[in-house]
C-alpha cells in the first residue's frame, strides 16, 4: 500500500499540532510553515489533477471480508482532485496574504493552528468516503471555522460567530440524523456500498425523508436561499483572510461538495429531488443578489453576491439531475455539470481575491463603509485593479473567466429547454453588474474624501492579489473544448458513471 | 417503536428550546438537548432485543450480540459534542463581557 492520498490529511493536521508547540520559541516559525506546507500540497494535488490515477486507500488496512467494506476508506476520484486543488491553490495564496494582514492581532500562532485544521478537515472531507468520517472531518473544520470566525473578539465577530455556530450545530445534527437513519436502513456507512444496498432497496418514503433531511443539512452549511442567514454575518465580520477561505472554499468543500457526491454517487436521485435542488438554486441566485444591491458595507456586499453565485453552482447541477433522471440527452448533463464544475472554480478564485481586496482596503483604512471610501483608485493602484480584474470576472464580461462558466451554464440550459432558468440566470448576471459597478465607484473611483494620504499594502498582500487575477485571466483557457475535457472530464465521469465510483470502492 | 417516537420529540423540544429561548446560555443547553436526542436515537439502533455486550469469548451458546458500531459512533460524536459545547459556551461568556447580558434582544449590531 504505497499511496500518498493520507499525507492530504496528516500534513495540515501535524502542522496544525506542531505550530503551537514551536511557535512559542520563535515567531517566524509559524508564517514560514504554513505557506510552505500549502506550498507542497498545491504541487501534489496539481500533479495528481493532471495524471488519470484514481484511487482508493484503505486506512489501517482493514481489508474488505466477504467483498463488504468494513474499514474506513479515502478515495481519489476526478470530483475530489479539482476540489483538492482548489483548496489548497486558494489556502497557499490566502496564508501567503495573511502573514502581513494578521500581524495586527494578537496571538498570530493560534490563527495559524486553527486555519491548517480548517484545511486538514476539508481536505478530510473531500477524500473520506465512508459517511460517519466525513462527518467527524466535517466537525473539525467548522469547529475551526467558528473559532476563525470570532477571532477578532470584538463585538460583531462574537455575534456573529454565535450565530454560525447555532445553525452550523443545527445542520450537524441533521446530518448526524440522517446518517443514523442511512445506517438503520442499510447497516453499512460506507457510501459506495450504502449506493449498492439502496439499489435493491424499495423503501422510498424513508429515502426521500432521509434525502430532505441531507438537503437541509448541507444546504445550511452551504447557504443556500432558506438557510443563509448565518453566511452574511459570518462572513463579513470574520478577519478577510478567513472571509476568503470561508467564501472561496469552505461553503464548496463542506456543502456543495458533501451534496453533489451524496445525491449523484449514493442515492438514485429521482426527478422530485432534481427540481428541488434546482429550484433552491435558483432562489439562491435571484434573492442572493437582490439582497446584495442595497448593501454598503463592502463585505456584506460581497457575501450575498457569494449565495448568489453557489446559487449558480447549484443551478448548474441541478439542470444536470433534471436531465439525467428524465433520460435527456447527456451530453447536455455533461455541458451543465462541466459548467458548474468551471464555476466553482472561478468563484472560489475569483470570491477570494474579492475579500483580499476587501481586506487590503481595510488594512489601510479601517473602515468596511463605502459612503466613507471613494477614490482610492490613485492611492492604491494593485488592489484597484485587480478588483476590477475580479469585479468584471464576476458579473460576466467577455476575457474573464466568469463569463465562459455562465455561458456554459445557460447555454447547456437553453440546450434542456429550460428557457426561463437561462433567462433569469442572465437577469441575475446583469444585476450582479450593477452592483459590482456600485463597489468600483464607490471605493475605487469618485473623489477620495478621507483617505488622501494612504499607501499600497505590503508586499506579501500584493502578491497574492496579483496571482489571482493572473488566475482569473488565465482560467478562461479552461473554455476552450479539449482543454476543458482534460480538467473537467475526469470529474465530471465519476459523478455521472454510478460504476466508476463504485468499482473504485467495492473492486467486484 | 414509541421509545423512537419519544427520542424524536425530545429533538423536536430542543428545537423548540433554540427557538423560544431568548437567553444565550438556555439556547446552548437546548442545542445539547437535541444533540443528546440523536446520540440515544443512534443508541437505540443499535440494540437488540435480549442481546448482550459484542464480546465474543466461545462460551456462549447461541449468542445475540448487540451492535458494537454505533456505540463507537456515539462515543465519537459526544467528544465532538464536547468540543461544540465548549466552544459556544466561551463564546457566550466573551459576548456577556462586552454586553453585560446573556439576552439576545440586547445583541443585535448585525442586520441587513
Amino acid at each position: 500500500m504505497n499511496s500518498l492520498i493520507p499525507l492530504f490529511i496528516i500534513i495540515p493536521l501535524a502542522t496544525a499540532f506542531i505550530i503551537p508547540v514551536i511557535g512559542k520559541l520563535t515567531n517566524y516559525f509559524a508564517k514560514t510553515i504554513t505557506p510552505v506546507m500549502l506550498l507542497i500540497l498545491c504541487f501534489f494535488s496539481i500533479s495528481l489533477l493532471f495524471c488519470s490515477k484514481q484511487e482508493s486507500y484503505i486506512v489501517g488496512g482493514w481489508q474488505p471480508v466477504d467483498d463488504i467494506p468494513i474499514g474506513i476508506y479515502l478515495v481519489l476520484d476526478g470530483f475530489s482532485k479539482l476540489i483538492l486543488c482548489i483548496i489548497s491553490i486558494i489556502g497557499f495564496l490566502v496564508a501567503f496574504y495573511s502573514i502581513s494582514y494578521i500581524s495586527k492581532y494578537t496571538s498570530e500562532n493560534n490563527f495559524y493552528a486553527l486555519f491548517c485544521l480548517m484545511i486538514a478537515g476539508m481536505n478530510g472531507v473531500v477524500l473520506s468516503g465512508d459517511l460517519f468520517n466525513m462527518f467527524v472531518f466535517l466537525e473539525i473544520s467548522v469547529i475551526a471555522s467558528y473559532a476563525l470566525v470570532a477571532f477578532g473578539v470584538g463585538k460583531n465577530e462574537l455575534e456573529a460567530s454565535f450565530k454560525y455556530q447555532v445553525l452550523g450545530n443545527i445542520a450537524s445534527f441533521l446530518i448526524l440524523f440522517s446518517i443514523a437513519l442511512l445506517y438503520w436502513q442499510t447497516k453499512t456507512l460506507n457510501i459506495a456500498d450504502i449506493s449498492d444496498v439502496l439499489q435493491t432497496h424499495d423503501d422510498s418514503v424513508f429515502l426521500t425523508f432521509t434525502q430532505i433531511l441531507l438537503i437541509t443539512g448541507f444546504g445550511l452549511k452551504a447557504a443556500i436561499i432558506p438557510f443563509h442567514a448565518w453566511l452574511p454575518d459570518a462572513h463579513s465580520s470574520a478577519p478577510s483572510p478567513v472571509s476568503a477561505m470561508l467564501s472561496g472554499v469552505l461553503i464548496k468543500a463542506i456543502g456543495v461538495y458533501v451534496l453533489i457526491r451524496l445525491f449523484f454517487n449514493m442515492f438514485e436521485f429521482t426527478y422530485e429531488i432534481a427540481v428541488v435542488i434546482t429550484v433552491l438554486g435558483t432562489l439562491s441566485m435571484i434573492i442572493g443578489s437582490v439582497l446584495a444591491i442595497n448593501q454598503w458595507d463592502i463585505k456584506r456586499l460581497l457575501a450575498y453576491s457569494s449565495i448568489s453565485q453557489i446559487g449558480y453552482i447549484i443551478l448548474g447541477f441541478g439542470i444536470g439531475m433534471m436531465v439525467l433522471s428524465k433520460g435527456g440527452k447527456e451530453g447536455v448533463a455533461v455541458l451543465a455539470i462541466s459548467g458548474s464544475l468551471f464555476h466553482m472554480v472561478n468563484h472560489s478564485v475569483f470570491k477570494g481575491l474579492l475579500f483580499l481586496n476587501a481586506g487590503a482596503i481595510e488594512y489601510r483604512t479601517n473602515t468596511r463603509d463605502m459612503n466613507q471610501l471613494g477614490g482610492l483608485a490613485e492611492n492604491m493602484p494593485i488592489t484597484s485593479t485587480s478588483s476590477l480584474g475580479a469585479s468584471m470576472s464576476i458579473s460576466g464580461i467577455p476575457p474573464f473567466n466568469g463569463f465562459f462558466s455562465k455561458l456554459i451554464i445557460i447555454i447547456a440550459a437553453v440546450q434542456a429547454k429550460f428557457y426561463l432558468l437561462a433567462f433569469l440566470a442572465v437577469m441575475v448576471s446583469i444585476i450582479t453588474l450593477a452592483y459590482f459597478l456600485k463597489f468600483q465607484k464607490s471605493v475605487f473611483y469618485g473623489k477620495n474624501k478621507n483617505f488622501r494620504d494612504i499607501k499600497e499594502v505590503p508586499f506579501t498582500m500584493s502578491f497574492s492579489m496579483i496571482i489571482l487575477v493572473i488566475l482569473c485571466l488565465g482560467l478562461s483557457v479552461l473554455a476552450i473544448p479539449s482543454v476543458r475535457e482534460v480538467v473537467f472530464d475526469q470529474a465530471v465521469n465519476s459523478l455521472i458513471n454510478l460504476d466508476e465510483y463504485l468499482n473504485l470502492v467495492i473492486k467486484y | 417503536m414509541i421509545v423512537y417516537i419519544l427520542c424524536f420529540v425530545l429533538f423536536l423540544v430542543g428545537l423548540y428550546g433554540v427557538i423560544t429561548r431568548r437567553n444565550l446560555v438556555k439556547i446552548v443547553i437546548s442545542l445539547s438537548i437535541m444533540e443528546f436526542s440523536i446520540f440515544i436515537f443512534l443508541a437505540l439502533i443499535g440494540y437488540i432485543d435480549g442481546g448482550i455486550a459484542p464480546i465474543i469469548t466461545g462460551q456462549d451458546i447461541n449468542p445475540t450480540y448487540v451492535d458494537p458500531l454505533p456505540q463507537a459512533m456515539v462515543l465519537t460524536a459526544i467528544v465532538i459534542g464536547l468540543a461544540t459545547t465548549a466552544m459556544l459556551m466561551a463564546i457566550a461568556i466573551r459576548l456577556y463581557r462586552k454586553y453585560g447580558t446573556f439576552d439576545i434582544r440586547e445583541i443585535k449590531n448585525l442586520k441587513g
